[in-house]
């Protein structure tokens, strides 16, 4: 499910724009940016925010 | 693995948490780039219904009657823990408290993500229900034929 709404939100920015997703550790961390290169999008980073949250940098 | 990435859903069940199952797989498939097509037939229907919650729809007496006991997505029970319509209430509390989509939110993420939905002529004939009754979104009505034609060459889950 926090795939689908990062893909939502991607169809809503417009090519060259980047999208900043929060992600919990686990399932979501390893499925979003696994799921969003898959796809063609370019992931640029993944850095730790606080306790358990990441934040993953995607450019459409 | 030369398989064609396609889904293909048969939402039997009228039930909140089968429905929810039908439309998280639904989505999930569809983000990831698969085809997704959902089949809804018999109780299934009450999810696609323009009117989400009790009204009188079907053709004769009898069907109205039925429309009215089935409901649309609104007021779709739970098939466990029902308490006469508070557990799906509860349910939709704990899916928002915990920041997981509720079943309205995931029909609009599946019309978005571009899922075809489809409804059974069969179980429609029965039910006195018409195209015009259901979401403007469900792109056609179809049988058994059709279905499997859709189907071909993709994965098929009865839920």
């Amino acid at each position: 499910m926090t795939f689908v709404k990062t893909k939502l939100k991607l169809a809503q920015i417009a090519a060259g724009d980047t999208l900043e997703v929060l992600l919990t550790e686990g399932e979501p961390l390893e499925n979003v940016p696994r799921s969003a290169r898959e796809q063609g999008y370019n992931v640029l980073s993944v850095e730790h925010v606080e306790g358990n949250v990441h934040k993953v940098t995607i450019l459409k | 693995m030369a398989e064609t990435k396609k889904l293909s859903l048969i939402a039997f069940s009228g039930d909140f948490d089968k429905l929810t199952a039908v439309f998280t797989l639904a989505t999930g498939a569809a983000a990831v780039g698969y085809e997704v097509n959902i089949f809804f037939t018999f109780w299934g229907l009450d999810a696609i219904k323009r009117k989400k919650g009790r009204s009188f729809t079907g053709g004769t007496f009898l069907t109205k009657i039925f429309g009215f006991m089935m409901g649309g997505l609104k007021v779709t029970p739970t098939s466990r823990f029902n308490f006469c319509g508070l557990g799906p209430r509860i349910f939709r509390s704990l899916m928002r408290k915990n920041n997981v989509a509720t079943l309205e939110e995931l029909v609009e993420a599946a019309t978005a993500l571009g899922v075809n939905l489809y409804a059974c002529e069969m179980a429609m004939h029965v039910l006195g229900l018409k195209q015009s009754d259901f979401i403007h979104e469900v792109k056609d009505t179809l049988g058994v034929a059709t279905f499997l034609e859709l189907s071909e060459g993709g994965r098929t889950m009865f839920i």
